[in-house]
């Protein structure tokens, strides 16, 4: 672990990515204490500038609510959002990669034309169609999200177990007479774990900015504050209240930048190519 | 005429490392066409000497002492620039596997060319015309076509002429070869040893060879030097290191050479039933390939083998990379499923029991694997993969942990292994764990592929026997897969030859060894190296005990 982190922390970018998350996570985790008023009360008149009354540093929006309180509000959001849904993707990618690539044949065939299914569909349309059947709760906008998201993880499990299955270990394991479901789970996917992990770390990213995007369409769950409905409900008013739009547009980039940086610092430390030249 | 002198030589290896210099104090000279062999176990810092001399060493790697002299000029000051033009032009060198040393996406001819492009001489069509001229040289067979032939559609041997072709393009004054050899069978690598000695006659190059192998030294060095943990221990002429070794080492390592031995096998009752009974067993893989109407591609690896295995018994499986010898193997244990003929088991026939019934099965017949790297799973402990499988079996964990612990004690590594990983230890150590996972189930068959090739020679003898003590012991019965002889004829009582799929002659060890049948065994044993050397060394003996009377 210690040796895991000493890799890691070369890269300075990954070390600067953990930094602005620990902040977002941080804000999430004060957002209830900091504001125990809903974020969606009526504070001061509305279109207030920010820095230009105490007590509201950012501001208020168009309907005179505090500004700074949604966004940390929103932080909550954000993250359960990418959290929670990218968990669901692999959940669901995982097993349908494992086992087209252990068992091969029709298998394959048949678990991967059902994954090019949803890779035909941009998933941005999809998770717009999903929406628009299910009630927008935030249950539903996660699991819309995760639909979408899981072709990928499917298809990287499934090359990565690919070029396990045949390794003279997995055959070995299979002489001492384990089951395939147990040669899986114990041989193939702790070996395929490096890239899932790298892939992770980019999806909450990704999920991030589908809620984001989905929320600014008025299709994310209408009793919850995030960003990009502070974004979508903002946009009327760029020409004169610009910030409004602005400032969780940041914190959304800050974010994902963040969660892109660590991404790339878990890539290189896990790389078992790189690491030989480090040694 | 000295051509290349290296001087005092050490090359710091990065901090954390096993030991501090890679390379400590080496001097050598090297003079115009000769070959000078650089013989030493694996880490004992011989390819790290030929990489500085080529300026690749790899990151982390510095050399901090000495000089590498080659006409008039310091190679270890040289800027890469100067580097660049001397690479190829006057040293190139040759690797282990050529199939990474070569592009797979480019044709042979345009990798040729591709040589003379980087030194920018000559016009393309003259290019060309050398490069068939090279590929007539290496003793390509229809060198017209295979200029336009990608890697993958040559053989092994025939992708290593090719490396060479490409190495001698620009005529250099120095070849070296880094173990050219390791990666093929014996008989291409015979005539890969045999291209080299041609080339140097005939261009009068200077040849650096690196091996680990003293068979292959004792065939085509002039002068040797070993190296044992980065130092040079012994050098001196051919004969006189191999006959009239000074040091402990170099003697340890010329008696670890497995000699082809003839001795007579354990007499089996051939009356009582074998354990394991294999009739007409064939397998053909089919490949897809692209295309609706493209015929698959079809390969017959074992076709019609017939024979028996008895208990206590080793029989050996000989043959060339590509005769099937795995193939059978794998047939055996019920990795792959023959499409035809007969394997019964103590009675029973195992060739198509799925399910249940198989993985009961399994247990009474287990597999050493060749590569001690990849058979254990890296991120696994030792004593999880020595328990797996017999906690598959219904063991619970505390029992199975103390099986663990006695195996690991039986194949002689100490019980504190089971809390390591694999990378922790050597290849030998790893390939003892194979072994004794080989051993947890209680088999009654061990069948063994390839299992010390990839080691040293001394670690080989070793590995040998444990295999043969733990088969006394256990009384098990073993089939050996090599393409080794040597080794062969060292543990086998009975040797089945396979050539492209079938078993083309079989019988007790000594005989098919001492008076071969066929053509085939007859060229396989011509290649083994070394041979003039172990004739040099009875000489010895004889006349030793002449002059004692």
């Amino acid at each position: 672990m210690k040796e895991f982190w000493s890799r890691f922390s070369r890269n300075r970018g990954a070390v600067i990515g953990v930094v602005i998350l620990a902040v977002v996570i941080a804000c999430a985790i004060a957002a209830p204490i900091l504001f125990p008023q809903s974020p969606w009360s009526m504070v001061q008149r509305p279109f207030l500038p920010p820095f230009e009354m105490e007590g509201l540093p950012l501001g208020t929006d168009a309907v005179g609510r505090d500004v700074l309180s949604g966004l940390l509000h929103g932080a909550r959001v954000s993250l359960l959002v990418g959290l929670v849904s990218t968990a669901v993707a692999l959940v669901i990618g995982i097993p349908i990669g494992a086992l087209a690539g252990y068992y091969g044949g029709l298998v394959d065939d048949a678990l991967m034309r059902f994954t090019e299914f949803f890779q035909t569909i941009p998933s941005f349309a999809l998770a717009i169609v999903l929406l628009a059947i299910f009630q927008p709760t935030l249950a539903y906008v996660i699991l819309a999200i995760a639909i979408v998201s899981w072709p990928p993880v499917a298809r990287l499990v499934r090359g990565e177990v690919l070029s396990l299955r045949n390794r003279e270990f997995v055959e070995a394991a299979t002489l001492s007479g384990q089951g395939d479901l147990r040669i899986i789970a114990r041989q193939v996917l702790p070996n395929a774990l490096p890239p899932i992990i790298v892939l992770a770390s980019l999806m909450v990213a990704t999920a991030i900015l589908l809620e984001s995007a989905l929320s600014f369409l008025g299709l994310g769950d209408p009793n919850v504050m995030s960003w990009g409905y502070m974004i979508g409900a903002a946009r009327t008013v760029l020409r004169t209240a610009w910030w409004l739009s602005f400032i969780p547009g940041i914190a959304i980039l800050l974010t994902v930048l963040a969660l892109n940086l660590i991404g790339e610092g878990l890539n290189d430390a896990l790389n078992p190519r790189l690491r030989v030249r480090t040694t | 005429m000295t051509l290349l002198a290296i001087d005092n030589l050490s090359i710091a290896l990065p901090k954390g490392a096993d030991r501090d210099l890679a390379v400590k104090d080496v001097s050598l000279t090297l003079d115009k066409g000769e070959i000078l062999c650089i013989v030493g176990e694996s880490g004992s810092g011989k390819s790290m000497a030929a990489n500085a001399l080529m300026g690749l060493l790899p990151e982390g790697v510095t050399p901090v002492g000495g000089t590498i002299m080659f006409e008039g000029r310091d190679l270890l000051k040289l800027s890469e620039r100067d580097m660049l033009a001397l690479r190829g032009h006057d040293i190139s060198m040759i690797f282990q596997e050529p199939l990474s040393a070569l592009n797979p996406l480019m044709r042979i001819g345009d990798q040729i060319a591709e040589v003379f492009e980087a030194h920018d001489i000559l016009t393309p069509p003259e290019r060309r015309k050398r490069a068939l001229a090279l590929l007539h040289e290496v003793g390509l067979p229809d060198p017209a076509t295979t200029i336009r032939a990608y890697p993958f559609q040559l053989s092994g041997g025939q992708r290593q002429r090719v490396v060479i072709a490409m190495a001698l393009a620009l005529e250099p004054k120095i070849l070296i070869a880094d173990e050219p050899t390791t990666a093929l069978d014996v008989t291409t690598q015979a005539q890969i040893l045999d291209l080299i000695e041609d080339l140097r006659r005939n261009h009068g190059m200077a040849v650096l060879f690196i091996t680990h192998d003293f068979g292959v030294v004792a065939d085509i060095a002039d002068r040797i030097i070993v190296m044992q943990s980065g130092e040079v221990v012994e050098s001196g002429d051919a004969d006189d290191v191999l006959l009239n070794p000074t040091t402990a080492y170099t003697r340890a390592l010329l008696d670890a050479i497995p000699r082809l031995s003839l001795h007579d096998g354990v007499e089996t009752d051939a009356a009582a039933d074998p354990i394991l009974r294999v009739r007409d067993l064939s397998m053909t893989f089919r490949t897809r390939t692209s295309g609706i109407f493209a015929k698959p591609r079809v390969v017959r690896a074992v076709q019609n083998a017939t024979f028996d295995l008895h208990r206590g018994e080793t029989v050996g499986i000989v043959g060339e990379s590509g005769s099937g010898k795995s193939t059978l193997g794998r047939c055996l244990v019920r990795l792959l499923t023959p499409d035809e003929g007969v394997v019964e088991f103590g009675g029973q026939d195992i060739s198509r029991i799925r399910g249940a019934k198989l993985r009961q099965h399994r247990r009474r017949i287990q597999m050493v694997f060749q590569d001690p790297y990849s058979s254990l799973n890296p991120r696994a402990r030792i004593g999880t993969i020595l328990t797996d499988g017999l906690i598959a079996y219904g063991s619970d964990r505390a029992s199975a942990r103390r099986r663990a612990e006695e195996l690991l004690t039986l194949v002689g590594l100490d019980p504190s292994a089971m809390a390591r990983f694999p990378h922790e230890f050597s290849g030998g150590q790893r390939q003892r764990v194979g072994i004794a996972r080989a051993l947890a189930l209680d088999p009654e068959v061990i069948v063994a592929d390839e299992a010390v090739s990839a080691l040293d020679v001394s670690i080989q003898a070793q590995v040998l026997d444990l295999l043969a003590d733990l088969k006394d012991r256990l009384n098990l019965s073993m089939i050996f897969i090599t393409h080794d002889l040597r080794v062969a004829a060292q543990v086998c009582d009975r040797i089945l030859v396979m050539k492209t799929g079938e078993i083309v002659e079989s019988g007790p060890s000594a005989q098919v060894l001492g008076a071969p049948q066929t053509a085939y065994t007859q060229s396989l044993l011509d290649a083994i190296p070394g041979k003039a050397h172990e004739a040099a060394l009875a000489a010895q003996k004889d006349a030793r005990t002449q002059t004692r009377v």
